[in-house]
């Protein structure tokens, strides 16, 4: 299942064997410039061609226009799927904007926001959830009212379809990427 | 011109006037507010919507329950056996569509979606929302009343969706539907086709549909009358 073969063969990087932590180069690339002079806020995107498998974590905003399988938990920041983002993985996010396309569950302790053209296959647990006429949405909302970490990734009998198997098992994995390109830009 | 009239007239003319409104008609609803209050007391409920999704009626529920919506567009179930030419197999395929445990669900939210159903595919579809709901559980529909005269122009097929503007007023919005509706239920095929839930609300509205609120009975509660 975890195909360490299919990692980047790194063209510039000076280590072949480390497998690729996008955080490093998302923070690297997020980093205020020297002669800005002024506090940028953290940006991070995932460019078109970037394929990523395994678990993503951060602790900036991030947008993704490449595709993800795994696990992406961005706690304490936004998640933008963008329009050209397909993602297969358990979400968990403080706010999530979906424009592109999402299989899996999707849980935010703020907001969940499927926006015109976005696409969600799984169940949303999020205290405000927005979908957008021409939105897809096939799942469940879960809008409880009660404090806590949400469930996302947590499929119940009650699921109307079932979550793919392959996530939990690789969530645990380091992140591989697939990239010919670094992971942020 | 009854004043009520004048008001609904004045209240549409009023929410098409500001920017991106629709020229979609909006109804009262009478049912829907009990159908709210009946569920707003649960813990954490859940509810079963058998149409399109529409966004601000998930934050409606979401916000007024707290509930676990669970979206089912079974209008698109329709149009691709239409399509497919496989409408003799619907009664079977409902008979399995729902896959939810027994009793699991507090509400169901139908719409209309029964008119667009003949006998044959609406009962099997019926017995298993039946089984979905939990005792004191909700379910809200429409059934048209309105039989089409031979000889009248009919009109295209559409579905609604009935987007919730407040607890006692819907937007209807039509969109194209592969098949049009099927000949209006009598209240007994009705009451029959449900059982053992109880109508406890009806109400027939301007628009010849006829607004039920059913509720599945609580073990302790006495026998319903015989149906006649």
């Amino acid at each position: 299942m975890w195909k360490r073969d299919e990692a980047v063969k790194p063209t510039n990087q000076p280590n072949p064997a480390a497998p690729v932590v996008p955080t490093a180069p998302a923070s690297a690339a997020a980093a205020p410039r020297p002669d800005s002079g002024r506090i940028e806020r953290d940006l991070v995107n995932i460019g078109k061609s970037v394929v990523i498998k395994g678990e993503l974590s951060g602790s900036e905003d991030l947008t993704i226009e490449g595709h993800v399988e795994g696990k992406i938990e961005l706690k304490d920041n936004v998640l933008t799927i963008g329009p050209n983002g397909r993602i297969k993985a358990a979400v968990f996010a403080k706010a999530v904007i979906v424009l592109g396309e999402v299989n899996g569950n999707i849980a935010a302790s703020e907001k969940v926001d499927i926006r015109d053209g976005g696409s969600v296959d799984g169940d949303v647990v999020s205290p405000k959830v927005a979908i957008a006429e021409g939105a897809h949405f096939r799942g469940s909302v879960d809008m409880q009212r009660k404090t806590g970490q949400p469930q996302a990734g947590v499929k119940t009998s009650e699921s109307p379809k079932p979550a793919d198997s392959s996530k939990s098992a690789v969530a645990a994995q380091p992140v591989v990427a697939q990239a010919a390109q670094p992971a942020a830009h | 011109m009854a004043l009520s009239d004048l008001f609904s007239r004045l209240k549409r003319v009023d929410s098409d006037s500001g920017t991106g409104a629709t020229s979609a008609p909006v109804s009262p609803t009478k049912a829907l507010g009990k159908f709210v209050a009946g569920l707003a007391g649960r813990d954490a409920p859940v509810l079963l919507d058998l149409g399109p999704v529409i966004g601000s009626n998930v934050s409606f529920f979401g916000e007024r329950l707290g509930c676990k919506i669970v979206v089912e567009d079974l209008g698109k179930d329709i149009d691709r056996h239409v399509s497919e030419r496989r409408l003799a197999e619907l009664p079977r395929f409902f008979e399995a569509r729902i896959s939810r445990p027994d009793e699991s669900v507090d509400g169901i939210l139908c719409w209309d979606l029964f008119d667009f159903l003949d006998k044959a595919s609406a009962v099997p579809l019926a017995r298993q929302l039946t089984r979905t709901m939990k005792p004191g559980g909700l379910l809200f529909a429409f059934f048209n009343t309105h039989e089409q005269k031979p000889g009248v122009a009919v009109p295209p097929a559409a579905y609604t969706k009935y987007v919730v503007v407040d607890g006692t007023r819907l937007e209807q919005r039509s969109y194209p539907a592969a098949r049009g509706k099927q000949r209006p239920f009598q209240n007994r095929d009705i009451q029959k086709m449900f059982e053992p839930l109880r109508i406890t609300h009806q109400f027939l509205l301007k628009s010849h549909m006829r607004e039920v609120l059913f509720r599945k009975p609580m073990p302790g509660d006495p026998p319903a009358p015989p149906t006649i």
